[in-house]
């Protein structure tokens, strides 16, 4: 497991090969496609940050959370928004205990205290510095980056080429042991050709029908079989409509529970007419569906 | 696949890497050594894994992913020539044609090699069987797709056109969905959509005996040349002008990521505006009270409101693909302003902001239904912007105001009609911008019929050919 590699290698060491990291990510819930495990796996050899972009719902966070639990890791998360800034995602000084301990050592030099007050004890550390100081191994999530304003971005470019952030009263901090770094976008703002190039790129989209079916027979182990088939080539069918929100992984889950709590065994109009709404989340999305079912 | 050397191997890569770049992806030297390192890990054993690791390493966005893949494809081919399994294992052959390619067969005459290709293809479309389809997609060009003097053992060309005219797979869909059905089993809704996923199907294996057919051609031609001229460009670098239709529904899909992408643009600049120029006189009158140092800037204050837009859009045949993205466009950045009005035309100029509106409104059958609703043509069907450019000026001038931005689209070719210069005067007299989006090239504007030149010298005219070229306008030319 995470032991001894990131000595020789850059890489965080999780994996073995691509099928260990399909295997060992379907041991931990996450069902993987080829594409997902291939990237998963050369992020975690190469050493390199991992940008996921994908249409809201189909696994981006989960993914973070899967390599964190089969790499026994700890999961550090920077939630994005619009205005954060260095304090909250890097590093901030403690001003309040600086002042108290300016005013508990009345008598000393100016050279003293000004040592003293930039020292690691009045360093607040946020999630960027956390995971770089980490001894454990460590998986660094970066969620929905394109909600973050550019300046983060350039924030980040250091951390993610080299693994190190300055602190200029204490120097440049390199991470002892590289964290497996994963940034996730909904693609509402183009990222900086600057991020992208420092990351390896995955689009993860919609699972193909197999996969899809094996998800929800994982996720919603109660429901039939033939009934989850249908399920799933009806949500294909939905995604290939032009819709407002197509429904994704997560909602076809969602649905899935919905069947099984109603306790049908078809998909039948009148069941579908009623549960329509928990996969689609317009209403002109529904009543497109409708038409197209011809459930009018 | 065998491995090859090492040099082949880097040789293909940046091969791969210059194609790609020839497409407009920004591929540095960087990414190229990433790449490299990828294959290095990877191995060549799985060229699905090698596939999605390439991607991982070279691509930035989703939009680059067609034009990879075909690449990939060309320079990290499956196998060399006829394909391996049908070699070691070559299909059935019917009496009577000889391996070295049928000669075509007269109207009328049964073709026993087709009609089995055909029922096989039947059963592995029903069944979804992914590899079978592969194999026959190989054989359907082995069998059908040569051309040129077909006695020699090498071949002048393939040609997936040709093999799938004569396999048209499109008239299964009608006997597959008759064998499915005929399953005994219950009443299932799914089974509405069974057309949809069939169609798919008969698609998806289209698009793999191009590829096949690409993948030959590229044998005898060279892969760098193959992949330069017979890989479809990313949807926002195809031009408007000669846009399909199959072309078109991609484009109609990047429309919403694309007014996202622009509203966050639009909103930076917003917010850069709002930070606002320095207000000179009140700059100066403040400084009064300091002895006539100007300690506190003033700044010009920043009006709320956001922009009127008004789409003046030539919708006749010629350019139609382009103004439907772009009204399309418009309504989904329609947050974006304060107000949107929408005018067609081809000889007459009517408004269609309803017609835009209504939601259920399929954007696919736009075009034909502003055709059908609006009055947008008198007794002939030939654009005549002099004509339409009046009308609205006389009948709809209210709509332009001090706030407007008006945008006309058009490729301004007149049948050597009247420009009626004075009307787009009298427009623009009144709104805030002009800009007329054109979507020919610049250098055929003093060609033929065209009046474009003439309309320059009146108001702004940018080329606009592609939608990333529209994207860029957009967000540069707007006011905020």
């Amino acid at each position: 497991m995470a032991s001894g590699n990131s000595a020789n290698g850059d890489g965080t060491g999780f994996f073995a090969s691509v099928a260990d990291t399909a295997d060992r990510l379907a041991a931990t819930g996450y069902l993987a496609s080829t594409a997902v495990a291939t990237t998963v796996f050369l992020a975690d050899r190469l050493g390199k940050p991992l940008l996921v972009e994908g249409p809201a719902g189909v696994g981006k966070t989960e993914l973070a959370k899967a390599v964190a639990e089969l790499g026994r890791a700890r999961l550090v998360r920077l939630q994005c928004y619009e205005g954060i800034d260095e304090a909250r995602a890097l590093y901030e000084w403690n001003h309040a205990k600086q002042l108290l301990r300016i005013t508990a050592g009345r008598d000393e030099g100016w050279d003293q205290a000004r040592t003293d007050i930039f020292g690691e004890e009045f360093l607040l550390t946020r999630p960027l510095l956390t995971a770089i100081r980490g001894e454990e191994p460590t998986v660094l999530l970066i969620d929905e980056m394109d909600k973050a304003d550019v300046e983060v971005e350039a924030l980040l470019l250091e951390v993610l080429s080299d693994f190190q952030v300055t602190v200029p009263e204490l120097g440049t901090i390199t991470a002892s042991r590289r964290p497996f770094v994963l940034l996730t976008s909904n693609a509402t703002r183009e990222l900086s050709e600057a991020l992208r190039r420092r990351c390896l790129f995955l689009h993860l989209d919609y699972p193909d029908a197999e996969l899809e079916r094996r998800i929800v027979r994982l996720k919603v182990p109660g429901l039939d079989d033939r009934l989850a088939a249908s399920l799933v080539r009806v949500v294909g069918a939905l995604r290939a409509m032009e819709l407002r929100k197509a429904p994704s992984v997560a909602e076809t889950i969602d649905w899935a529970r919905t069947l099984l709590a109603l306790g049908a065994d078809t998909l039948d109009e009148t069941v579908v007419r009623d549960t329509l709404g928990v996969i689609l989340k317009h209403q002109d999305d529904v009543r497109k569906a409708a038409q197209k079912l011809t459930l009018a | 696949m065998t491995a090859p050397g090492p040099t082949d191997t880097a040789a293909r890569l940046t091969g791969l890497v210059r194609a790609l770049r020839g497409h407009g992806l920004r591929i540095g030297p960087a990414e190229t050594v990433d790449a490299a390192a990828v294959l290095d890990v990877l191995g060549f054993a799985d060229r699905e894994q090698m596939r999605a690791g390439l991607a991982a390493a070279l691509l930035r966005s989703d939009g680059q992913r067609a034009v990879f893949d075909a690449s990939f494809d060309l320079f990290f081919p499956l196998g060399v020539g006829t394909p391996e399994a049908l070699r070691t294992d070559p299909p059935p052959q019917p009496d009577g044609e000889g391996a070295d390619g049928p000669e075509p067969p007269r109207f009328g005459r049964p073709d026993p090699l087709r009609d089995q290709l055909r029922e096989r293809l039947a059963a592995a479309l029903a069944a979804d069987d992914r590899a079978a389809q592969a194999r026959l997609a190989g054989e359907v060009i082995e069998a059908f797709g040569r051309y040129g003097t077909g006695s020699t053992p090498g071949s002048d060309g393939w040609s997936a056109h040709q093999a799938l005219g004569r396999l048209s797979p499109e008239t299964l869909l009608a006997r597959i969905l008759a064998a499915l059905r005929e399953n005994p089993g219950r009443e299932d809704l799914s089974d509405r959509v069974l057309a949809d996923e069939i169609r798919r199907r008969i698609r998806d294996f289209r698009a793999q005996v191009t590829t096949e057919a690409r993948r030959r051609v590229a044998e005898l031609r060279g892969a760098e040349r193959i992949a330069e001229r017979a890989v479809a460009p990313t949807a926002d670098r195809i031009d408007f002008l000669y846009a399909g239709r199959e072309q078109l529904a991609e484009l109609r899909r990047t429309v919403h990521p694309l007014a996202r992408k622009l509203a966050t643009r639009l909103a930076a600049r917003r917010r850069r505006a709002a930070r606002g120029q320095i207000d000179l006189r009140r700059t100066l009158r403040r400084s009064l009270s300091t002895g006539g140092v100007p300690l506190r800037p003033a700044h010009r204050l920043r009006r709320p409101a956001r922009p009127e837009l008004v789409l003046l859009c030539d919708v006749s045949g010629s350019v139609s693909g382009f103004a439907d993205f772009t009204m399309l466009l418009v309504r989904a950045m329609s947050e974006q302003f304060s107000k949107v009005r929408v005018f067609a035309f081809v000889n007459r100029t009517a408004e269609i902001t309803d017609l835009l509106r209504e939601n259920s409104a399929d954007p696919a059958r736009l075009a034909a239904r502003i055709l059908a609703e609006a009055k947008v043509m008198g007794y002939h069907g030939n654009s005549d912007y002099g004509s339409a450019l009046g009308e609205f000026a006389d009948r709809h001038l209210d709509a332009v105001g001090p706030r407007t931005c008006v945008l006309v689209l058009g490729d301004a070719r007149n049948n050597h009609r009247d420009p009626n210069l004075d009307a787009l005067r009298r427009i623009a007299g009144r709104a805030r911008r002009v800009f007329w989006l054109n979507p020919e090239q610049p250098a055929l504007w003093p060609t033929g019929d065209s009046a474009a030149l003439a309309y320059a010298d009146v108001v702004e005219m940018h080329s606009c050919r592609n939608a990333r070229r529209l994207g860029e306008l957009i967000s540069r030319l707007l006011p905020v």
